[in-house]
């Protein structure tokens, strides 16, 4: 930290003992809110920096010296480097301004140190926005504004001084004050349509559904209670068996692994029933497929449905999206399947799981032609064969669907459908696995449907002539109530939260409140700001109107703030008001006030009426003539005192 | 060039008195209000508001509404505190200016009276001659700020130009105001340093002073040489020689009588130097004095205020 002289500065005044207070604390915040992916060791180092500096300054003042500054910038810029590979990016430069900023402190002595360092942490707070930007996240982020003004509010000279607690006070005030110019300029300014430069850092590595399945996969991700998306249906949502969300459908397995295709194309024609209109917010998932409720019939904008109706963004899923869709329920594929394709949904890896395929082939040949007997019988070994869901179960061999179906018998959704498909194209019916999520909670408050992690589920689609892909959910020949009442009942683990009404009616409203931020806040985009415009009859604002109203609604709001910068309150001649307050009370005992009569006359007619109360009146006499003649400015004390006696004076009314 | 300059001064002196340093004397007490506070953001709120639009850009490129709304947040507190800046001077009252006494030379206690409003003024710099103080006032409060002037020459000097300044809350605003208070203070002349004392009246004002009717201390033989109007005939009609009266002249009740008049081989401001010498001296040593000048006849007295009028009347002096 070298500190660059370009011109001489004035002499600075030492910094006083409560702005470092306050200014630790406002670094402490900054170090809090990022320590979520600081490594350990350099938040552990800066807390403790923090922690000994603080305790140092309180003894007493001194700068540490630079030859233990300088060595110690070195040191962190060398540690960044070695742990990150390098100084620039999200993470490294987060830990960089962290560290520089808690060096700062080191060298904080006069208010301009501490003006920088309180600049810099507020530098600091918003960029721990760019990790997480969840309502929780952001709270903690805003809790470090309030000691951040109050560190610039103490640096200023002469305040009364106050406890540190009544200093973040005022500091609060401010900033409540100007959240309605804040909220002007959040919703008026106008958004980038495309990045200037890169987004920041690649997504983070997040449990969720991935594009490929291979066993054992689901099982983290279905104890994984974080929102996946949100649906909110126009008119009745769909019953929970018919809550179906497609993201990923996979074709190729090879004995271990299924894997999507890469074709590009578009989708078979479809002949469908009514469609349903619903609105998905979705968590970031750093992934460009966009989950759908069964079949969707068009992909909504930078979007683009692929060839087996699956959809795809144009860029990964960074931040929270928001896209509305219509989809199919009931639906007929009149298409028929083209060779490669059928070629494609049969195709089984050489020498693996010959138990499976002997058992497929036999089926084949005792059904013959009829699918819905095939599928029948598969489902009913599962249903009878004695399997049973179990969401840790044992590892499986190189056959791993003879394993599982001849063997251990034990394993959720994705061993079902695995093995259903793999049955299925042993018996020569095109099959494939589609992940996706199933069911969802249907939270009453917010009229929407949460669906979580944990609802992550695959099952099978089987080509049947004449009706095309036909939806068959081998886990509910085991467990219907995995469909029929979502994960929650079927994930024994998690039966416990679910039966604790209380808690899961807690967190549903906890959801909405988040619902409300993903949508209102993060959500609030290019597209929401012009939908708000256009309510108000501003049609495709540009970034000029958008500038206009921003200038319209700034200036209406600093209109207020000026109204009160400049209120008054009328100087109203309190001497007066005491005086007419006497003279109404004299009034009702019968002394009233001549318009001619002057102070020194009416007091002592008053004191002749009232002879019991002649002193008190004398009092008032002479205070009242002091106050009115004796002085320019009439002194505070006289005033207050013949207020407080004209307040307290009663007349007593003489009886004759 | 000089002349445009000396014409865009006249122009804002006319235009914005209160900008300038230009302002003209106004009598006490004087108001700050809002034709006359002038803000500008400081060094700090231009590096602050160059770090707002990096935070801006930043929270635009990666269309993060979070950060927006901190950066909103932030922008619209600068805003406010903008208005507080300009809330703290408007309304603060200079009441009146009290000052003490000063030599020439020698710095000059003023003490400044301000007076809040219906709210309170918090951290008020009162700037004057490169001295700076700084202050608050609660409300319907009273603060005495003291500041010292430098004085140089004897006589009326013009209190000069005050500049009232804020960066309350948070030091990202200068708010400030010229008070140029129509109001004089009188300089005393420097004593001289050395010289003779005071020439004493010599026995012809101590005749004179006879007939101004003094007690007769004593009765003494005749001595060749006594004045014929000091032998009391009355006494000495029944005594064989002659008697004379003697005035008694105790050193303690010694007065000086300094005339302007006694030191005419001075030039004017020797003179004046010299008197205001004799009369240090005598406050000293609380001797009676009398002091005559061309414009002003001050009567015998002693004590800090009969000092102080003299020496008020020294300073006036043409």
């Amino acid at each position: 930290m070298i500190r660059l002289r370009l011109f001489r500065r004035k002499h600075q005044p030492p910094l006083e003992q409560r702005p470092f207070d306050l200014l630790c604390i406002t670094i402490a915040v900054v170090l809090g809110v990022h320590a979520s992916h600081l490594p350990w060791w350099l938040t552990l180092a800066s807390a403790a920096t923090l922690g000994l500096r603080w305790w140092q300054r309180s003894r007493h003042a001194g700068r540490a010296p630079s030859y233990f500054k300088l060595p110690l910038a070195a040191l962190l810029a060398a540690a960044v480097v070695f742990h990150y590979d390098t100084l620039f990016g999200r993470e490294p430069g987060a830990a960089l301004v962290t560290g520089l900023l808690v060096l700062k402190l080191l060298e904080t002595e006069t208010s301009r140190d501490a003006r920088v360092a309180t600049a810099f942490a507020c530098f600091a707070l918003m960029s721990a926005l760019l990790f997480d930007q969840s309502m929780l996240a952001t709270l903690f982020v805003a809790l470090g504004l309030p000691p951040a003004i109050a560190t610039l509010r103490a640096l200023q000279p002469a305040r009364p001084s106050v406890t540190l607690s009544r200093e973040l006070l005022p500091a609060l005030g401010l900033l409540a004050a100007s959240v309605p110019l804040a909220l002007v300029a959040f919703v008026f300014v106008p958004r980038l349509n495309s990045p200037l430069w890169g987004a920041p850092g690649a997504a983070q590595a997040r449990s969720g559904l991935s594009p490929d399945m291979s066993l054992g996969d689901f099982a983290d991700v279905l104890l994984d209670e974080r929102p996946a998306m949100r649906v909110s249906f126009e008119g009745a949502p769909p019953p929970n068996s018919q809550r179906y969300f497609r993201a990923y459908v996979l074709w190729d397995y090879d004995g271990h692994t299924w894997r999507g295709r890469s074709s590009q194309g578009s989708p078979a024609p479809l002949e469908h029933g009514p469609a349903l209109h619903y609105t998905i917010a979705l968590e970031s998932t750093g992934q460009r497929t966009l989950p759908s409720l069964d079949l969707p019939l068009e992909a909504p904008s930078d979007a683009h449905l692929g060839p087996d109706r699956e959809l795809q963004a144009d860029r990964p899923v960074n931040d929270p999206l928001i896209y509305r869709l219509a989809s199919a329920l009931n639906y007929r594929q009149p298409a028929e399947l083209s060779a490669m394709d059928q070629r494609r949904a049969l195709h089984l890896p050489a020498g693996r799981n010959p138990r499976a395929r002997a058992l497929g082939e036999q089926w084949r040949t005792q059904y013959g032609a009829n699918e819905a007997a095939i599928i029948q019988a598969a489902l009913n070994l599962f249903h009878d064969g004695g399997f049973s869901y179990l969401l840790s179960p044992p590892p499986l061999g190189a056959n791993a669907m003879d394993d599982f179906l001849f063997g251990t018998r034990e394993g959720f959704c994705e061993h079902y459908a695995s093995s259903f498909t793999v049955l299925m194209r042993a018996a020569g019916i095109p099959a494939r696995v589609v992940t996706g999520y199933q069911g969802g909670y249907w939270n009453a408050t917010g009229n929407y449907l949460l669906v979580r992690q944990a609802d992550a589920h695959a099952w099978s689609e089987v080509w049947l002539p004449q009706r095309g892909w036909v939806r068959i959910d081998p886990t509910a020949a085991v467990r219907p109530e995995r469909v029929n009442q979502g994960s929650a009942a079927a994930n024994a683990v998690t039966a416990d939260a679910a039966q604790n009404q209380w808690l899961l009616s807690l967190r549903n409203r906890w959801d909405f409140v988040n619902q409300w931020w993903n949508q209102g806040v993060i959500g609030f985009d290019t597209l929401r700001q012009h939908g708000l415009l256009t309510s108000f009859g501003v049609q495709d604002p540009s970034v000029g109107t958008l500038g206009l109203l921003l200038a319209i609604g700034g200036s209406l709001t600093a209109l207020l703030g000026l109204s009160w910068a400049l209120w008054k309150r009328p100087e109203a001649d309190q001497a007066r008001a005491a005086m007419q307050l006497l003279e109404k009370r004299l009034a009702g005992a019968g002394v009233v006030r001549r318009p001619s009569e002057g102070p020194q006359h009416y007091f002592s007619r008053a004191a002749r009426t009232l002879p019991g109360q002649r002193v008190e009146l004398e009092h008032l006499k002479r205070t009242y003539l002091e106050l009115r003649y004796a002085h320019e400015e009439p002194p505070a004390d006289l005033l207050k005192n013949f207020r407080q006696a004209a307040r307290d004076f009663r007349p007593r009314r003489v009886f004759k | 060039m000089q002349e445009a300059i000396r014409r865009f001064r006249l122009w804002a002196e006319r235009r914005l008195p209160a900008l300038t340093r230009f302002r003209r004397r106004e009598s006490l007490p004087i108001m700050l209000h809002r034709r006359r506070i002038y803000i500008v953001p400081t060094g700090f709120g231009g590096a602050f508001t160059v770090l707002l639009l990096v935070m801006l850009l930043g929270a635009l490129n990666y269309t993060n509404n979070a950060a927006l709304m901190l950066t909103c947040l932030l922008g619209a507190t600068t805003s406010a505190s903008m208005l507080v800046a300009f809330r703290s001077l408007n309304g603060l009252r200079l009441t009146s200016i009290r000052h003490g006494h000063a030599i020439a030379g020698e710095p000059m206690v003023l003490q400044l009276v301000f007076t809040g409003g219906d709210h309170a003024h918090a951290s008020i710099h009162a700037e004057m001659d490169g001295q700076a103080e700084a202050f608050s006032v609660g409300t319907h409060g009273e603060v005495v700020v003291s500041m010292s002037l430098p004085t140089e020459h004897r006589g009326w000097q013009p209190l000069p130009r005050i500049k009232l300044w804020s960066s309350w809350p948070l030091g990202l605003f200068l708010a400030w105001s010229w008070t140029h208070p129509d109001q004089s203070v009188l300089v005393w002349p420097r004593p001289e340093t050395g010289g003779p004392p005071p020439v004493l009246p010599s026995d012809e004002g101590k005749q004179q002073r006879l007939h101004q009717g003094e007690d007769v201390a004593a009765l003494r033989s005749y001595r060749a040489g006594d004045p014929q109007r000091h032998i009391a005939w009355k006494h000495s009609a029944r005594h064989e020689n002659l008697l004379v009266k003697d005035f008694e002249q105790p050193e303690a009740q010694e007065e000086w009588r300094l005339d302007w008049r006694q030191l005419s081989q001075l030039v004017p401001d020797m003179r004046i130097a010299r008197l205001a010498r004799w009369l240090g001296e005598a406050e000293a040593v609380g001797r009676p004095t009398s002091l005559w000048l061309p414009n002003e006849d001050i009567g015998l007295g002693h004590g800090r205020s009969h000092y102080a009028h003299c020496m008020n009347a020294l300073a006036r002096l043409p």
